[in-house]
């Protein structure tokens, strides 16, 4: 078995990672593994486990900024939050029915690999919610970049390039983030039985009106499905107004707080699809207007289970039967409107020898490689995790 | 003509610029010939009297005539420039508008001057996805106007959006007053188009959310011009609310303004924007434009809440018992367009109310977690008596952003060195508090020497590298954000020491 350190420090990060270096050996960056099956298998010498990282250093609510080890679990922070009427404004999602983790995660793993949940039309992700960032980088050495305050351009905004860079640039330690007041109150407005292009249309038009629609999703053959939160008179009065504008697309159902918050954590956190383990699983960011369209031509195809967010421009894909083939009618299909597909879940035979994340142009791929080996020359933070960006 | 090596800097401050490279100069003439063989007509510019309006941008104090202005007209061109200079080991300096208050678009004696201003043209609008594609020549406030007729609008909005180019807004991340709600240029940005050092054309993001691998787009907004030339942009555009209505609210003290706003925010409410303005700016913005501000007042707050009727009437009553409870001597809200915008009308003549009042200013950038403005006023009123210059405060309170504006005389001699100096002092009180030395003008030349203030010599390091991930041979605006040029291979470097597990106290499983 593999050794694994699990430093109860920023010091002892530094010097595990320094002893890598020395013996040329990759780590495996974990928190509490909830997102370990994502991501390019890796052929590493150890691990390094940085779940002991824990502890809130800053909390102030009235600043709305909370900084905190990478290795504090999301549901412990989120719980914080919420006895001060807080949260992440982008909805962070925990993926355990998809990928069979007993926890959302840790803040490090949130960061690292920047999913964001229904909120992402409105607040936007992950990337826009992380101010400040303490790491070791795959020198062996202490840094830190940006801040603790929402204005901030002194230098290269670092935290950014760490956000999503899935531990193959650092291995972050302590991590600032801009914290939002809770919605007040929430309410849904549904659209019943759209085909996917209406519904796409639908969308569009509740996401242009000046209603401040804060989720956008779409279920095929079911309910599109458009929320609104805030204080409830806003509330109450934007549902009508939603109401007036969307009423010629169908017949129209209005989802009360309770309800509403229920069907949008299942839509958060994907519990709509995958109960069926052998099924792959994508993630697929596609302009908002080609969301149908993207389906459809996957759909002529491939046999697939499907659910649209972010208004179209998020599409959770279940497919049946998954071969390599598939995989890359998948990825040619997104190459004609641009975006990316991931590949969130497989089997070793569903994978097929697929590249998790969608690959990249030729000089993207130069420029993460350069980058790649900017903060880690040896190649020794999770070597071959992000092979699309050309490591 | 021919240019020496010898300095023709204007700048009357003593600024250190990288080290001429003799060579380029001694070619300036066959520089010169090759750009206009790429840039044909008069895209070259290479007068002294022609090229003296590029001497210079928003940040005045600097001036320093470039060795070619160069305005090409497509990103073909931009390429072949860029990877000619590239070639020719010759140094660039982008620039939008010139309007940076940082100096980013300063020129140098040995660099061309790459001006985008003709990359001016709105490429398409898309309401469905909601977003517009524009060359990075428009204006911010052009992106807005062109999505108008549709009540949607671009939501960064800095103060010189009238001017100030989309691809500037890129460089330089810029905010506004309204980034606490709306966010800042990095928040509103869906794709790039880049063209690096090498003249290879890059495509970052596009109309989809989060690009994917590295967050290049991330990376590339706020980089100063350092990293690539941005030659597309596409932007998010935001419905306009139904409504917007102000408060305008007088304290008897600064503490009292700064405690109400950090109430109105752990109320749960986030307002589009709070401004707040010292005794010495609200006398200043109402000698010069009759606001109807409050002159007995030590602080006066501007609060404006956008959203549906009711959610601002609500909140409205809201933030003004708030105000009361905090001491709140005059509470006065809007009730229509034109009283809205006449309360920010004093604040919006903020600075060219100094500029009334003083020969010159020096506005500063400094950012501050909002509670230690308080301390921070009193060591400024007290540094302002030592220097024994004057200084007026306008404070977006909502994100913590301050913007000193120091008053001086250039002719005075001494006064301008003095006043940065004061400057500096102020920006490391920033610091110094938990606040960080620029908030949206950027690093520039002008706070270049003050990085090592808020970052340890690692941590520069570890930007510097990615400026060498994309510009190896330090080309592109050199001698901006960072303090010293440097090495990319002798930073590449890598010093391992020790080798054996030193260090037992390690966990391990």
């Amino acid at each position: 078995m593999t050794e694994i350190f699990k430093p109860a420090n920023e010091q002892q990060v530094v010097e595990a990672v320094q002893w890598a270096l020395a013996n040329e050996t990759a780590m495996e960056l974990v928190g509490s593994r909830s997102r370990q099956r994502i991501g390019n298998a890796m052929e590493t010498g150890c691990g390094l486990d940085l779940s002991d990282l824990t502890g809130i250093t800053l909390y102030e609510p009235e600043e709305l900024v909370l900084a905190a080890g990478a290795g504090c679990m999301l549901a412990d922070i989120e719980k914080e939050l919420a006895d001060k009427g807080q949260a992440f404004a982008f909805e962070p999602p925990d993926f355990s029915h998809l990928l069979g983790s007993k926890t959302s995660g840790t803040l490090g793993g949130m960061v690292a690999c920047s999913f964001a949940g229904p909120r992402r039309v409105q607040a936007g992700g992950v990337r826009d919610h992380v101010l400040g960032v303490r790491a070791i980088s795959g020198r062996g050495e202490v840094f830190k970049t940006g801040g603790r305050v929402v204005k901030n351009v002194t230098g290269y905004d670092l935290p950014k390039i760490l956000t999503g860079s899935w531990g193959t640039l650092a291995a972050m330690t302590q991590i600032t983030f801009k914290v939002l007041p809770k919605p007040e109150t929430e309410a849904t407005l549904a659209i019943i039985g759209l085909e996917n292009d209406q519904a796409m249309k639908a969308m569009s038009a509740g996401l242009g009106a000046p209603v401040d629609v804060s989720a956008a999703a779409h279920i095929p053959k079911a309910r599109t499905l458009l929320r609104l939160e805030g204080i409830a008179p806003s509330v109450a009065a934007r549902i009508e107004s939603l109401k007036t504008l969307l009423s010629p697309f169908g017949e129209l159902d209005v989802l009360g707080r309770d309800t509403s918050r229920e069907v949008w954590s299942k839509i958060r956190d994907v519990r709509l699809l995958g109960d069926e383990q052998d099924n792959a699983i994508w993630r697929i960011s596609v302009p908002p207007s080609e969301g149908a369209k993207v389906l459809a031509e996957i759909e002529k195809s491939i046999e697939v289970n499907a659910f649209f967010d972010w208004g179209g421009g998020l599409i959770w894909l279940e497919v049946l039967n998954q071969t390599r083939a598939c995989a890359a009618e998948i990825r040619g299909t997104i190459t004609a409107t641009g975006g990316h597909a991931t590949l969130i879940r497989a089997t070793e035979k569903s994978q097929a020898g697929s590249a998790v994340f969608q690959p990249q142009s030729s000089v993207l791929t130069m420029l993460a490689g350069r980058l790649k080996n900017s903060f880690d020359p040896k190649g020794i933070l999770n070597p071959g995790r992000m092979q699309s960006t050309g490591e | 003509m021919t240019r020496f090596a010898t300095s023709e800097s204007m700048s009357m401050s003593q600024l250190e610029l990288p080290e001429v490279n003799v060579a380029t100069l001694s070619n300036r003439d066959r520089i010169i010939n090759d750009l206009k063989a790429i840039c044909p007509g008069e895209a070259v510019i290479s007068h002294d009297s022609e090229m003296r309006a590029f001497e210079s941008d928003g940040l005045t104090a600097y001036r320093q005539m470039p060795l070619v202005v160069v305005l090409p007209e497509t990103v073909d061109q931009v390429s072949q420039v860029l990877k000619y200079c590239h070639e020719n080991e010759v140094r660039v300096v982008p620039r939008g508008a010139g309007t940076s208050l940082s100096g980013g678009a300063l020129p140098l004696q040995d660099g061309v001057l790459l001006g985008l201003g003709k990359f001016n043209k709105i490429l398409e609008v898309d309401y469905d996805n909601r977003c517009v594609v524009a060359e990075p020549g428009v204006t911010n406030l052009g992106i807005s106007n062109a999505v108008e007729e549709r009540g949607f609008y671009y939501a960064p909005d800095p103060s010189s959006q009238i001017a100030c180019s989309i691809g500037g807004n890129i460089a330089e991340n810029s905010g506004g007053v309204h980034c606490l709600k709306y966010g800042l240029t990095t928040n509103n940005v869906l794709g790039l188009e880049v063209v690096l050092i090498t003249g290879e054309v890059v495509q970052i993001g596009g109309k989809h959310m989060e690009s994917e691998g590295y967050d290049l787009l991330g990376l590339m907004t706020g980089s100063e011009g350092l990293l690539g030339v941005v030659t597309k942009v596409t932007v998010r555009i935001l419905r306009k609310p139904e409504t917007a209505r102000a408060l305008l609210i007088g304290f008897p003290s600064s503490e009292d303004a700064g405690q109400c706003v950090a109430d109105v925010i752990s109320e749960g409410i986030i307002a589009a924007g709070m401004e707040m303005m010292d005794k010495y700016a609200i006398h200043a913005a109402e000698d010069f434009v009759q606001a109807g501000y409050p002159l007995d007042v030590d602080a006066l707050l501007i609060v404006e809440l956008d959203g549906p009727e009711v959610e601002v009437d609500y909140l409205i009553e809201r933030v003004s018992s708030i105000a009361k409870t905090n001491k709140a001597v005059s509470v006065a809200a809007s009730n229509n367009e034109e009283e809205r915008l006449n309360f920010w009308a004093g604040r919006k003549a903020a600075f060219p109310a100094i500029g009334r009042i003083s020969p010159d200013y020096y506005c500063m950038d400094g950012t501050i977690p909002r509670h230690k403005l308080p301390v921070v006023l009193k060591r400024m009123a007290q540094m302002s008596a030592d220097y024994g210059l004057r200084v007026a405060n306008v404070f977006h309170a909502g994100d913590g952003n301050m913007h000193p504006l120091i008053l001086y005389d250039a002719n005075v001699p001494g006064e301008l060195e003095k006043t940065e100096e004061f400057g500096g002092e102020i920006l490391k009180l920033c610091v110094e508090v938990g606040g960080v030395l620029t908030g949206e003008h950027g690093v520039g030349v002008e706070k270049r020497d003050l990085m090592p203030v808020m970052f340890s010599k690692t941590d520069l390091e570890h930007q510097q590298r990615v400026k060498c991930a994309f510009d190896a041979k330090g080309l592109l605006n050199p001698g901006k954000v960072f303090p010293e040029l440097y090495n990319c291979a002798e930073m590449g470097r890598m010093h391992i020491s020790g080798g054996k597990l030193p260090f037992p106290d390690i966990p391990r499983f």
